[in-house]
């Protein structure tokens, strides 16, 4: 993999997740031995959405939202191509959040990262879809009053092919869940939850740490049911791959 | 009329009317293909409410020796397979007209009662009343049997031998019928001519279609919208055969993205809406503009604003197209005003988007895909596009490389060595975001140089009438077959008429053809006169005189007659 990323002025703020998901995509890559050349990335607006300006790839950055239709425009007109998706919560749960249902629905073999970290960080720490309850920002300074959306209970809801949850404060397990998510035939999704230093001092590091968990070696993801009450957990978040479909 | 009770007729008008459901569609086609068959030019259109069932729709099929391409007000034959008859098409009845229906009252058409539906109940089921019409309107018009027998059984076969049966019974009932008219009320027979049957009918939707085959289109993404989805339907029908890879998205936002990805990715798309929907994809037009991202954008107009009337016709997404996505880039706009334009226009569109990496509208409207004449095969069809303008990438590949005539050479993603990275953010040569204002400087540049590489591509308006013309008229699009019927009606002598197929950029042959004329009349389907406003802004020449018409049907020829004969 070539390193042409030192001249690069990156755009996010020191200690921001999106600098351990960009480590961990390159150790993906390298392990995985993708073919860089094969390989397109596909991003909307935001900033985890500049992540593959900073990788040896190519990439197709369109429209805040619209990541996931240009994606599998893509994988359809040229199957040989390893596509993945990378934006994050505002952009994939938001904006494009009919394409997020739809594009479950149409299962092209499309990888998706979503960087979640419960906020708006590029406009500037408004509620993003997956805010938690009672979130102060500046539109709604005494809190949102509405349920955050749930990524993993959509997805299983929908029989997604393939559903994961990571955070980015563990690099070895998101990159062994992404190395899975990418491997995996059909449509995956790995919802990765970091931190934003600057916009977010709720879901710091320190929370994701003590609000998370891993089901263990005991965990069965081909079991529906069962995936669907780990995904609407709430007290602590599940982390890992929480549901598979067989096939 | 003459002694035999023959109307002197230069064509004969036939209206079919009925509800949703009733099966006008079936006599429609049957009827033309039968009336070509036997030698006719045929010409035919529709217009139909928003609902799957009842309501009253039309369809006029207008048969001559000569070509007529164009509707008209006038109804010789009246096909009723309804009793209820709208005040619009009571209207159109003069004393002349043909009236042929089962319990028709009130007109001041010859009436003849033939009950399609008590016939077609004699043999078990009201469904056949539209084969019993059939039937009736192919005697009037002294069209052989044995022809229509043949037809009818073939287009049923495969629904059994019973159906079949049935709609043999009921052609031959309505025909009975219809001879017996025949004996009491004429219509010329004109010579018919040979070589007719190795014609073909087409229409608006399937120009676009073939044409978009013939364009090397290999992928779609629509969401259904009237009355764009016949196209949708029309390449849904030949992916398989002809390689289209067609998807469905769950919104037009959606689709335009799909296409946008595909084309990245090396396909050629199409995108296919309405005025309502393309509205939804202005943000991806404006990303194709960004990003240089070949895509072709068929709009099928209908009136709006918002909902409007769905099934209906308008010219009032010129504007749109014209001045659609946010910030500026470059485009073309084609607008079709003969089927067989339609063809060669939308194979040009995908090249020229391939060529120039911008984004290429066809205008077309529910007039235009809805009507239909007999043409000699397209002698483009069946040649796939050439070769397009795909390169493969070296190591150093940029995909927004500055060259001399702005135009970079395109890779794709998995072709070559390199990298192909397209950003909706301004970039570099590289495909990465920049916000170095030099480079933004060039890359505004860059993509506006395309423009004068499309200008010098531009197809002339199409001039006929009087070269020493004191009077010219300006039409685009779907009223070209209609201004011209109307004008030859007139006489041409002082009169001349300028078509425009391509909208934008605008020829510049046009103000010099305006700066001849002591009077300029523009002719729109729409109420603002917005190509007659884009004439003025791009020559300085101002249009006081204004044809529109906008109540969602089209001019017919009288209609446009009057209208002009008022203006001259």
């Amino acid at each position: 993999m070539e390193e042409n990323n030192k001249k690069q002025d990156i755009a996010w703020c020191p200690g921001c997740g999106n600098f351990a998901i960009l480590n961990v995509m390159k150790k993906v890559m390298k392990e995985m031995n993708l073919d860089a050349r094969n390989l397109v990335f596909v991003s909307g607006i935001g900033q985890a959405a500049k992540a593959p300006q900073y990788l040896e790839v190519n990439y197709f950055n369109g429209l805040h939202g619209r990541a996931l239709p240009a994606a599998a425009g893509i994988k359809l007109a040229n199957p040989g191509l390893t596509v993945i998706v990378e934006s994050g919560d505002g952009c994939t749960y938001g904006e494009g959040g009919n394409h997020f249902i739809h594009t479950i629905r149409r299962d092209p073999d499309i990888t998706l990262l979503v960087h979640n970290n419960m906020v708006y960080g590029l406009t500037k720490g408004q509620a993003s879809p997956t805010s938690q309850k009672g979130f102060k920002n500046p539109i709604q300074p005494e809190g949102t009053s509405v349920e955050p959306f749930n990524p993993l209970g959509v997805a299983v809801a929908l029989n997604a092919s393939f559903v994961a949850r990571a955070f980015a404060g563990d690099t070895e397990e998101t990159k062994d869940i992404i190395k899975e998510a990418v491997a995996h035939k059909g449509f995956s999704l790995v919802d990765i939850l970091q931190p934003c230093v600057t916009f977010n001092k709720v879901n710091t590091y320190k929370w994701f740490k003590e609000n998370t968990y891993y089901p263990g070696d005991g965990y069965d993801p081909y079991d529906r049911e069962m995936a669907f009450k780990r995904a609407i957990e709430t007290e602590k978040l599940p982390l890992g791959v929480i549901y598979r479909k067989r096939g | 009329m003459n002694q035999n009770g023959e109307v002197q007729l230069k064509d004969i008008s036939i209206l079919i009317t009925g509800q949703a459901g009733q099966g006008i569609q079936t006599v429609e086609t049957v009827l033309s293909e039968l009336f070509l068959q036997a030698g006719y030019n045929v010409f035919a259109t529709k217009e139909y409410m928003s609902r799957v069932r009842g309501g009253a729709n039309s369809t006029e099929i207008r048969i001559s020796q000569k070509p007529v391409r164009a509707c008209v007000d006038r109804i010789d034959i009246l096909l009723a397979l309804d009793d209820v008859i709208t005040e619009t098409i009571a209207g159109r009845i003069n004393e002349n007209t043909l009236v042929i229906g089962e319990n028709i009252r009130d007109l001041k058409g010859m009436n003849e009662k033939v009950g399609f539906t008590s016939m077609a109940r004699e043999l078990g089921n009201p469904v056949f009343s539209n084969v019993v019409a059939t039937g009736a309107a192919l005697a009037v018009l002294n069209i052989g049997i044995d022809l229509p027998l043949k037809h009818i059984e073939k287009i049923f076969s495969k629904k059994g031998r019973d159906i079949v049966e049935k709609n043999l019974a009921a052609l031959k009932k309505g025909y009975e019928a219809g001879d017996a008219i025949r004996k009491r009320r004429a219509f010329p027979n004109f010579s018919p001519q040979s070589g007719r049957e190795s014609q073909f009918l087409v229409n608006g939707t399937q120009a676009v279609g073939l044409g978009a085959i013939a364009g090397g289109c290999n992928f779609i993404s629509a969401y259904p919208m009237s009355p764009s989805t016949g196209v949708f339907t029309f390449l849904a029908e030949r992916g398989k055969k002809e390689n289209i890879i067609v998807e469905q998205a769950e919104d037009e936002i959606s689709a335009v993205n799909m296409v946008l990805g595909a084309s990245y990715a090396g396909s050629r798309g199409l995108v296919n809406t309405s005025g309502g929907g393309f509205a939804l994809m202005e943000e991806g037009i404006s990303l194709a503009g960004m990003t240089e991202t070949p895509v072709v954008i068929h709009i099928a107009q209908r009136p709006g604003p918002a909902t409007g009337l769905p099934t209906r016709t308008e010219q009032g997404d010129f504007n749109l197209a014209l001045y659609s996505g946010h910030g500026e880039f470059p485009r073309i706009i084609f607008a079709p005003g003969r089927i067989e334009e339609a063809f060669v226009l939308t194979q040009r569109a995908f090249d020229l988007a391939d060529k120039y990496q911008v984004p290429v509208f066809i205008l077309t409207d529910q007039y235009f895909l809805d009507s239909y004449y007999n043409l000699p095969r397209f002698p483009e069809a069946g040649e796939k596009a050439k070769k397009g303008y795909i390169v493969k990438t070296g190591r150093d590949y940029k995909r927004y490389l500055f060259t001399e005539n702005g135009v970079s050479p395109r890779g794709i993603p998995g072709y070559g060595d390199g990298f192909v990275c397209v950003d909706s953010d301004e970039h570099d040569e590289n495909g990465r975001i920049t916000e170095d204002m030099d480079i933004r400087r060039k890359m505004v540049e860059k993509r506006w140089k395309k423009l004068a590489l499309v200008k010098e591509e531009i197809i002339s308006p199409e001039f006929y009438g009087d070269r020493e013309y004191r009077v010219l008229l300006i039409g685009w699009g779907s009223t070209f077959h209609i201004i011209k019927e109307a004008v030859n009606n007139i006489g041409t002598k002082g009169i001349g008429v300028l078509h425009f197929s391509q909208l934008y950029p605008l020829s510049k042959d046009t103000e010099a053809y305006l700066g001849r004329a002591e009077k300029v009349i523009s002719i729109e389907s729409n109420f603002a006169g917005q190509f007659a406003d884009f004439i003025t802004a791009g020559t300085g020449c101002v249009i006081n005189h204004r044809i529109n018409k906008y109540t969602g049907l089209p001019f017919s020829v009288e209609e446009m007659e009057s209208s002009l004969r008022k203006e001259l």
